[in-house]
C-alpha cells in the first residue's frame, strides 16, 4: 500500500484519486455479499460475472489515468433480502433479483453489453403485479431515506478507497479541526438519540464522559446485537466498516479516548472479518494510530468478540464481559461515563448510532434535524421481517406510522392473509395491534403503548399466529438469557414461562392470567438490568391488546390460530374424504370410525390428538377445525 | 477417559501456545477458550482446570466464564453442527417443526443434543441475523434458508448417504 494518509491535504488528494478511479468505472456491477444473499449463492453469482466481464471493454475513452473498466464488486447487504441474491447495475441504477448463476450470460449479453433490462429478473410486485426494473422505484426504496445505510450495498466494504470516495474519514478530519466540546455540542444539537433501544440522547452521553478529568478513557461500539429479529447492526459493519470506525474515531475524540473496542457477537464471522480488515487497512494508511492526520490525537481499535449472550447488549454486562467475566450487569450509578472499563470513564454507542455520527458532522445538526420528529430527529433502521411481503432491512424517517412501514415499504401481508400483530423491539418490545397501525414509530410514542423500537426488529404476524405461543416464545428466550444475578428476573422469568407453557399446553386457568400480570410488574419493577425490567414487555402487551386470546386457551380450551399442538381439534372434512379408511387404521385410540368409501367420523372426545391421521390421510382431509 | 502421559502433554502444548498469543491477562480469557474450543470442538474439563492454573485464575472462575456464555461448550459436539435459528421470524415461520424434524431423523431423543456416533449435534440459537431466509438452518458453516420440515430431509439423507459412502 505505501500511501500515508497524514494530513487533510493528503486525504483530500486521496480522495480524488480513488473518485475518478470509481469514475473511470463505467460499469459496476454490485453484488451483495450481505449474509443472507451469500447463504443463497451470491458468491458464485459473483466468481461467474467476473469471470464473463474479464475480456469486456466498456466504451474505451482515453483518459489520463488509463482506459474505462468494468467493475464487479461485492458489496454490503442492499436491504432486500427477501429477494436476494440480488444484484446491482450502474450507472443504469436496475437491480435484478433472485439471480442464478445460469443468469449471468443473459445479464453480461443483454444489460452490460446492450444496455437492455431483462424484466424477468427484475422485481415484481406481489400484489400489482408490476414490474420494477430500477431499484430506486421499487416501493421497498423508494420510501427509505439511507444515512446509517447509506453505503451499504454501494461500495465494496473492503475497500478502504471506496469509503474514501464517498467522504469517507473526512467527518474526523473536521472534528480534529474544532475543539473536544464544539464537537459534543453538534452531537448534542443534532438530537441524536441512542439507537440500541434506550434512546438516551448521545450528545448527553459525551459530554458525561468529557466532564471527567481523568486520563485514561475509552469508547465501546456495541455490536452485540443478540436480539432474535433484528440484524441492522450486523448489516452495517458488513457493508461500511470503516463508517463504524470514523464514528468510533469521533467519539474517541470527543470524549478523551485514545483506545476504542469493538464488540462483535461471534455468531458475526463476516462482520468480524471485514471490521478486521478495515481496522488494518484504516492503520496501514495511518487513519488509526499514532498523531491522525498530523494532529496529536492517537487513536486505536480493539476488536472484541463475544460469546453469545444476550445480556451483554447491556453496557454494565458488556464491559464485563470485555474485561473476561461473567457478562453479568452491575448496578447505575456508577455511570460507565464515571467508572466503567477497568474502572475509567468509558462511553458506549451502538453501532447504528456511530454510523450517524459522521454525516452529523459534515452536514451538521440542522441538516440532521431536518429528518424524523422533533424529540426522535434522524432516521431508524428496522429489521422487517416475518409475514410480510418484502422482508429485510430498511432505514426510514422517524415518524413515519407503523402501517407506512408495513404496506408501503413491506409490502403488506403475505399470500393475502390478513395482519394480526406487529412485533417491535424484540424479546423487550411489545406486540402492538391493528388499532396501533396509524402510530408514528419513534422513541415517545411507542414507549407510551409499551412498547420501545429498542434495536428495530419489527416481526409481523398474520392470523396464523397464536400470539399466547409467541409470548411464551419470548419468555423462553429471556429466561434463558437472564444471567441470574437478581432473584426477580431469574425467578420471575421462570414462573412467567411455566404459566404460558400450562397455557398453550391447555392446562391453564383463569388465576393464572391474574398470577401472569402480579408476576409481570414485580418483575418488571424489581430487576436490575433492563434485561429484567423489560421481559414482561412481551407478556404485558399481549395481556392488554390479546386478552381475549388468553382467555379462550384457558377457559374454552382453544387455540383461535389453530396453532397450540394439545388444543388442537381434529375433524374429517366430508367433502374431502373419500372413506379409504387410513386414519382410523392408524388411530390409537380408536377415535375414526366409518363405512368404507363414505366420510368417515372423528371423535372429538376420544381423540389424543397425536396427529396420525392427518399424517396418514392421503386427500388431506384431516383438518384442525 | 483416561489420557495417556503424551497425550496429555501433547494438549496442554497446543493450549499453552494458544495462551502465550494472548497473554496471561484476565480480559484474554474468553478469547482463549474461543481458541480452544475451535482446536478441540468442545472445552474438556481437564483443559480448564489447566487454564486456570496456567492463567493464575481460580478454576471456578474459567468454570464461571465457560458455562455462563452460549457459544461454549463442556461436552464434545458432532462432526455435524445443525444450528436451527429460532429467532423470532424464524419461529413465526416454523423453524421448530423443522427442528423436530431433524432431531427425528438423527435419532435424537429426549434432552440429547449430539447423537452416540458423534456424527451430529443438534441446536438452536436465538438468531442468525439472516431473518429474511426465515427459517434458518445451518449445517457448520453453510446456511439454508427457507426450510421446511420435507427440504431439510433431503438435505440430512444427502449428508447421511455422503457419511456412508466414506
Amino acid at each position: 500500500m505505501g500511501l500515508k494518509i497524514d494530513s487533510k491535504k493528503a486525504l483530500d488528494a486521496a480522495k480524488e484519486k480513488a473518485r475518478q478511479r470509481m469514475e473511470n468505472e463505467t460499469i459496476r456491477i454490485l453484488i451483495c455479499a450481505g449474509t443472507g444473499c451469500v447463504a443463497s449463492g451470491s458468491l458464485d453469482i459473483a466468481a461467474a460475472l467476473k469471470e464473463a466481464t474479464k475480456d469486456i471493454k466498456a466504451e474505451v475513452t482515453f483518459i489520463e489515468d488509463g482506459c474505462k473498466s468494468i467493475a464487479v464488486k461485492t458489496s454490503g447487504c442492499h436491504g432486500f433480502c427477501a429477494m436476494g441474491p440480488l444484484v446491482r447495475i450502474e450507472p443504469l441504477g436496475v437491480l435484478y433479483t433472485k439471480v442464478t448463476v445460469d443468469d449471468v450470460e443473459e445479464i453480461v449479453e443483454t444489460t452490460i453489453k446492450k444496455g437492455e433490462i431483462i424484466e424477468r429478473l427484475a422485481y415484481k410486485h406481489p400484489v400489482s403485479g408490476e414490474i420494477y426494473p430500477i431499484e430506486k422505484e421499487i416501493p421497498f426504496y423508494k420510501n427509505q431515506t439511507r444515512i446509517g445505510l447509506m453505503n451499504c450495498g454501494v461500495i465494496d466494504p473492503e475497500d478502504l478507497e471506496e469509503y474514501l470516495a464517498r467522504d469517507g474519514y473526512q467527518a474526523i478530519a473536521k472534528a480534529l479541526t474544532m475543539s473536544q466540546q464544539e464537537v459534543v455540542d453538534i452531537i448534542k444539537a443534532s438530537g441524536l438519540r441512542g439507537r440500541g433501544g434506550g434512546g438516551f440522547p448521545t450528545g448527553l452521553k459525551w459530554q458525561f464522559a468529557l466532564d471527567e478529568e481523568r486520563e485514561q478513557k475509552y469508547v465501546i461500539c456495541n455490536g452485540d446485537e443478540g436480539d432474535p429479529g433484528a440484524f441492522m447492526d450486523r448489516s452495517i459493519m458488513e457493508g461500511d466498516p470503516h463508517k463504524v470506525i470514523e464514528g468510533l474515531m469521533i467519539a474517541g475524540y470527543a470524549t478523551g479516548a485514545d483506545t476504542g473496542y469493538i464488540y462483535v457477537r461471534a455468531e458475526y464471522p463476516l462482520a468480524v472479518k471485514r471490521l478486521k480488515k478495515a481496522i488494518s487497512d484504516a492503520q496501514a494508511y495511518g487513519l488509526l494510530g499514532e498523531n491522525i492526520l498530523g494532529t496529536d490525537f492517537s487513536f486505536k481499535v480493539i476488536i472484541k468478540e463475544g460469546a453469545g449472550a444476550f445480556v451483554c447488549g447491556e453496557e454494565t454486562a458488556l464491559m464485563a464481559s470485555i474485561e473476561g467475566e461473567r457478562g453479568m450487569p452491575r448496578p447505575k450509578p456508577p455511570f460507565p461515563a464515571q467508572r466503567g472499563l477497568w474502572g475509567c470513564p468509558t462511553t458506549i454507542n451502538n453501532v447504528e448510532t456511530l454510523a450517524n455520527v459522521p454525516n452529523i458532522i459534515l452536514k451538521g445538526a440542522d441538516w440532521f434535524r431536518k429528518l424524523g420528529t422533533e424529540n426522535s430527529p434522524g432516521t431508524k433502521t428496522f429489521a422487517i421481517t416475518g409475514d410480510v411481503a418484502n422482508t429485510g432491512l430498511i432505514e426510514v424517517p422517524m415518524g413515519l406510522t407503523l402501517r407506512e412501514v408495513i404496506y408501503d415499504v413491506g409490502g403488506g401481508i403475505k399470500d393475502n392473509k390478513k395482519f394480526k400483530a406487529v412485533q417491535i423491539g424484540g424479546p423487550s418490545g411489545g406486540c402492538l395491534t391493528e388499532e396501533h397501525l396509524d402510530l408514528t414509530l419513534d422513541f415517545d410514542s411507542l414507549s407510551q403503548v409499551g412498547a420501545m423500537i429498542g434495536s428495530g426488529g419489527l416481526v409481523v404476524m398474520d392470523e396464523d399466529t397464536c400470539i399466547v405461543e409467541v409470548a411464551r416464545f419470548f419468555m423462553e428466550f429471556t429466561q434463558n438469557e437472564s444471567c441470574g444475578k437478581c432473584v426477580l428476573c431469574r425467578e420471575g422469568t421462570k414462573r412467567m414461562l411455566e404459566i404460558l407453557q400450562r397455557i398453550v399446553d391447555g392446562k391453564g386457568e383463569l388465576k393464572d392470567i391474574e398470577k401472569l400480570e402480579d408476576i409481570a410488574s414485580a418483575v418488571k419493577d424489581g430487576s436490575l438490568c433492563g434485561l429484567g425490567k423489560t421481559a414482561p414487555n412481551p407478556v404485558l402487551t399481549t395481556l392488554k391488546y390479546f386478552r381475549d386470546e388468553y382467555i379462550a386457551h384457558v377457559v374454552d380450551k382453544k387455540c383461535p390460530a389453530g396453532i397450540c399442538e394439545a388444543l388442537k381439534v381434529y375433524g374429517i372434512n366430508a367433502d374431502k374424504c373419500k372413506g379409504c379408511s387410513k386414519c382410523s387404521r392408524v388411530c390409537p385410540v380408536g377415535a375414526i370410525s366409518g363405512e368404507i368409501k363414505k366420510p368417515f367420523i372423528l371423535d372429538t372426545e376420544k381423540c389424543i390428538k397425536c396427529g396420525a391421521c392427518v399424517e396418514a390421510c392421503p386427500f388431506d382431509a384431516v383438518e384442525v377445525v | 477417559m483416561a489420557l495417556t502421559m503424551s497425550a496429555l502433554q501433547r494438549k496442554f502444548e497446543k493450549v499453552n501456545e494458544i495462551i502465550e498469543k494472548y497473554g496471561k491477562k484476565k480480559s484474554s480469557l474468553i478469547a482463549i477458550l474461543q481458541e480452544i474450543q475451535e482446536e478441540y470442538r468442545y472445552l474438556p474439563e481437564e483443559i480448564l482446570t489447566y487454564v486456570a492454573t496456567a492463567m493464575d485464575l481460580s478454576p471456578a472462575t474459567v468454570f464461571g466464564v465457560a458455562t455462563f456464555y452460549a457459544q461454549f461448550s463442556l461436552e464434545p459436539k458432532g462432526k455435524y453442527i445443525i444450528r436451527v435459528c429460532d429467532g423470532t421470524a424464524c419461529h413465526v415461520r416454523g423453524s421448530m417443526p423443522v427442528y423436530n424434524a431433524i432431531r427425528k431423523k438423527v435419532g435424537l431423543k429426549g434432552d440429547r443434543k449430539t447423537t452416540d456416533d458423534l456424527n451430529f449435534t443438534v441446536e438452536t440459537v436465538s438468531c442468525l441475523g439472516a431473518c429474511g431466509l426465515a427459517p434458518v438452518v445451518t449445517i457448520n458453516d453453510k446456511v439454508y434458508g427457507q426450510m421446511t420440515p420435507e427440504a431439510i430431509e433431503l438435505i440430512l439423507d444427502q449428508l447421511m448417504k455422503e457419511e456412508d459412502g466414506q
